[in-house]
Order: C-alpha cells, then sequence, then structure tokens
C-alpha cells in the first residue's frame, strides 16, 4: 500500500508539473499578442542566445564534420566507396548532428545562464518588483527568450551544418584526399528537401525546449541559493534529455 | 481606503496569517512592527496581490483584489508602488534606467519628459548625478534611495515599504526615514511600513499596528500605541528601546 500511494504522489506530482509547464508557455505566448510588444527585448535575446553562441557552435561543428570525415572514410574505404563521404557527412549533419549538438551547445552555454539570471531575479524580488510594477513578468522576460530560442536555435543550426560539411571537406578532400567534384556532387546527389525541412523541423522544436525549461526552472526556482543550483542544473538536465527523446520521436515520424 | 478582512495564509504548512482584520487610514503612515518571521512581509504582499490569501478578502476602495488576475489586477496596482528590502533594482539597468522602468513601459513615456522626470526624483532622494551607476556600484543606502525613486516616480497613491532600513546604519536609516516621512507629507499618499526600527517608527508614524500569532494585535497612534497594557506589546516595544517597563505601564 506504502509503494502504491508514493508511486500515486509521484505520478500526480508529476503530472501537475507538466500541467504547470504548459500553462506556463502557453500564457507567455499569449503575452505576445498583447501590446506592449517586446521588438527590443526579443532582438537583445537574440543576441544573448544566438549570436554569443556563434563561436561555441562554430567550434563544436568544426570538429565534429572532421571527426565523422575521418571516421567515414575508414569506413567506406573498406568498401571502396570514398566518394560518398560528402553524403554521409551531410547526411549525419543535416538530420541529426547539427540539430542535436547545437541545442546541446545552447542548452550548456545560454540555457543555465537562462536559468541563473531569471532565478536570481526571483530570489532578489526583481521579478516581484515588475508585477509591482503592473509589468507582466512573462511577457516582459520570457516571452522575448521564447520567442528568440524559436529563432536563435535554427539558424545556429544553419551555421552548424554549413561549417560541418566545410569541416568534413577539410579532412575528408584536402587531407585524406578524396576528390573535391565527388564529395560535393554526393552532397548534391544525396541531400533532399525533406531532409532539410526535417532538420528544421528539428532545430526549432528545441530551441523551444531550451527556452521553455530554462526559463520555467528559473521562474519557479527555491529562494536560496541552493535552490537556484538546484535549479540551474534541473534545467540543463531536463533540456538534454527533453532534446534526446523528442529527437527520437520526430525522427521515427519524418523517416 | 485598503481593508482586510479575516485574511488567512499557510505557507509550507505553517499558518502565517490567522485571520487579518486590518484598515489602513488614507493619507496616512501606518507602521506595521512585529517578530521576525512573523508574516508582516507576508501580510504587505497580500495587500498588492503579489500572494493570494488562502481566506479572506483584500480590499483597495470597492475593489476586491484576491480574486483578480491578469490585467484587472495590473489596473489596481497602477495605484501602488512598493519598495523591497533589498530595493529589488533591476541590476542589469543602471539607476537612470531603473527609475525610467515604470514611465517608459507603463506609460509609454519617451525623450527628454522621461529624462525631466527621472532627474527630478533623483534629486529629491539625494542621488543628483548617479544615475549612470549601476546598482552593485551603489552602498546599501542609495540602493534604497534609488528603488524609493523608482516607486515615487509614477506618484503613486498607496505606497508600501518592506522593512526599507534594514542593514543600514542608525544615520543612513534615519535619513531614509526622514526622506519616507517627507515623501509622503509632500505627496500626501497612503502608506504602509513594515519595520523593526522601535523607537524611531513612532516619531514618524500616524498609526503603528502590531502583528502578533497571525493578527493584529493592536493599533493605535504611537503616543497611544506607547501606553499599551498588553503585556507581550510591552515587552517588544520595550526591549526596541523605546520606553522602559515602567514608562510603559500606563499612568491612569
Amino acid at each position: 500500500m506504502i509503494v502504491l500511494e508514493r508511486m500515486g504522489r509521484w505520478a500526480l506530482a508529476y503530472v501537475t508539473e507538466m500541467g504547470r509547464m504548459l500553462i506556463f508557455a502557453v500564457t507567455s505566448f499569449a503575452w505576445l499578442a498583447r501590446p506592449p510588444f517586446r521588438g527590443a527585448q526579443i532582438i537583445k535575446q537574440l543576441h544573448f542566445i544566438g549570436y554569443k553562441s556563434t563561436f561555441v557552435v562554430v567550434l563544436t561543428a568544426g570538429f565534429t564534420g572532421m571527426v565523422l570525415a575521418l571516421q567515414g572514410y575508414y569506413t567506406l574505404r573498406k568498401f571502396g566507396s570514398e566518394g560518398l563521404l560528402g553524403s554521409a557527412v551531410a547526411l549525419s549533419m543535416i538530420r541529426e548532428l547539427g540539430p542535436v549538438l547545437a541545442a546541446l551547445m545552447v542548452t550548456a552555454r545560454a540555457g543555465s545562464a537562462i536559468t541563473a539570471e531569471i532565478g536570481i531575479m526571483r530570489i532578489t524580488e526583481q521579478i516581484d518588483a515588475l508585477d509591482t510594477m503592473a509589468v507582466n513578468p512573462l511577457q516582459y522576460l520570457i516571452a522575448p527568450k521564447l520567442v528568440a530560442g524559436l529563432i536563435g536555435v535554427p539558424l545556429l543550426v544553419a551555421i552548424f551544418d554549413v561549417v560541418g560539411i566545410y569541416g568534413g571537406h577539410l579532412v575528408g578532400v584536402d587531407l585524406l584526399g578524396v576528390n573535391a567534384g565527388s564529395y560535393w556532387n554526393s552532397i548534391e546527389t544525396a541531400v533532399e528537401w525533406k531532409d532539410i525541412y526535417g532538420g528544421i523541423l528539428k532545430s526549432v522544436s528545441f530551441g523551444l525546449i531550451v527556452s521553455w525549461v530554462c526559463c520555467y526552472k528559473g521562474f519557479y526556482t527555491r529562494m536560496s541559493a541552493e535552490g537556484l543550483g538546484t535549479a540551474t542544473t534541473e534545467a540543463v538536465v531536463l533540456s538534454s534529455v527533453l532534446i534526446l527523446v523528442w529527437d527520437y520521436f520526430l525522427t521515427s515520424v519524418l523517416l | 481606503m485598503l481593508k482586510l478582512v479575516e485574511v488567512t495564509k499557510t505557507l509550507g504548512g505553517q499558518p502565517v496569517l490567522q485571520g487579518i482584520d486590518l484598515t489602513v487610514p488614507e493619507g496616512k503612515l501606518t507602521t506595521i512592527i512585529g517578530r521576525s518571521g512573523g508574516g508582516k512581509s507576508v501580510l504587505l504582499k497580500h495587500m498588492i496581490g503579489l500572494l493570494q490569501p488562502d481566506s479572506g478578502q483584500v480590499w483597495v476602495d470597492d475593489v476586491e483584489i484576491s480574486k483578480l488576475r491578469g490585467r484587472a489586477l495590473n489596473d489596481v496596482r497602477k495605484r501602488f508602488a512598493m519598495l523591497f528590502q533589498g530595493a529589488a533594482l533591476f541590476d542589469s539597468l543602471t539607476v537612470f534606467e531603473n527609475v525610467a522602468f515604470p514611465l517608459r513601459e507603463r506609460l509609454r513615456m519617451k525623450g527628454p519628459e522621461v529624462t525631466v522626470r527621472v532627474d527630478e526624483k533623483l534629486e529629491q532622494v539625494g542621488l543628483a548625478g548617479m544615475g549612470h551607476k549601476f546598482p552593485a556600484e551603489l552602498s546599501g543606502g542609495m540602493r534604497k534611495r534609488a528603488g524609493l525613486a523608482r516607486a515615487l516616480v509614477m506618484q503613486p497613491e498607496i505606497m508600501l515599504f518592506d522593512e526599507p532600513t534594514t542593514g543600514l546604519d542608525p544615520l543612513m536609516a534615519k535619513s531614509i526615514h526622514d526622506l519616507i516621512l517627507n515623501m509622503q507629507r509632500k505627496f500626501g499618499f497612503t502608506a504602509v511600513m513594515v519595520s523593526h526600527e522601535i523607537p524611531e517608527i513612532f516619531g514618524i508614524s500616524d498609526y503603528v499596528a502590531m502583528l502578533n500569532r497571525g493578527k493584529i494585535a493592536a493599533m493605535a497612534e504611537p503616543a497611544e500605541f506607547q501606553r499599551t497594557t498588553d503585556p507581550e506589546i510591552r515587552e517588544f516595544i520595550s526591549v526596541g528601546g523605546t520606553v522602559s517597563l515602567a514608562q510603559a505601564v500606563p499612568t491612569t
């Protein structure tokens, strides 16, 4: 009986938390439609989530493309298919690695910072201050971050894909001697619109997951330094896990 | 008029407010005293709708705000301003931007008009020329002054002060009290202040109320309040230093 009670309590708490998260996101998006419009806030957040994540995304993309080319080259050589290296790198990047790795990088760099920033604002009563000034915190603080995540992550994924493909070119063509024409031609032949569309769809949803989870965890942080630390850890872990789980479901639908 | 009727609130399984009945006199400075952790800040947050009571009512004139949400609640809040314990300045904005924030966000005010209003308020609180600084560059007293300027810039009808002098030295605490009193007298807003500063609050308040065991144990004008026969209140204000136990005995 005790086990059943505990399971019931856990299930109820879990469902309640999910409901609260959903209401949080829906209410934030609803506030977007109401004036005043927060264009400047959205651009500021795009700068933070998008532009400031560019370096780490480019670095990760370059080395991911390079290692893919290295691994792919030695595998394909066994079958005499080195000419397909370009398509192997490009498809892996566009379909899977680009969206997933870029989103994980954004989670680590920007997501954790978002949770910490909002959490500190909660603890130091800055969010209460917004309320007392009749400025809705969801509209002023949260909605711009959600929009910036939706726009910023797909742009970063596009950069990730391009840099990754050039990284693969650097190793495959420039270092290992694969024919450049074969490399680019195999990409042109193999990559279809649905691959790019799938990548965009994934990156948009991952952008939403990162900004949503990280904002939520910061907004409802417990009022202590320890609580803020826990919230930041939970935000990064939950975002990362949700990205991987959602990636599987989306892939199984898109394939 | 601000009025609380039978307000109760339990936080974390602990009853904090257990039937608060309080009517705040209009245009006066009312100070709420009480033990640390006794629910004074919680009470203040109910007045502005930051917390909702488990039961009871909070009236602002003829509007009962405890059930209000969203735009309706914001409309009522436009009549309020609040100075938080830590000032709650936005640390990513300068002092000027902090004070300008409600003007820009709520009134959609722009340009020189904002500069004039902000500079005027900064001067009134003694922070002229400090607008370019960030909150982290200010002392505790200066942060409180900046918070006060931000609260006053919208010319509120009702001002709430949550322990405005906590953590300040006695001289700085006195200057903040003087500033609050001067502003209240000058603008005539209804003020509710939560404070531990005994005896100073008796010199500046129009009314003093004591929160004890989740209820308003007493409320009166300072002179009458100090003549109370309630032993708990007498002990509280005596330890605070305002009167000795002998003095606190009523002279009837």
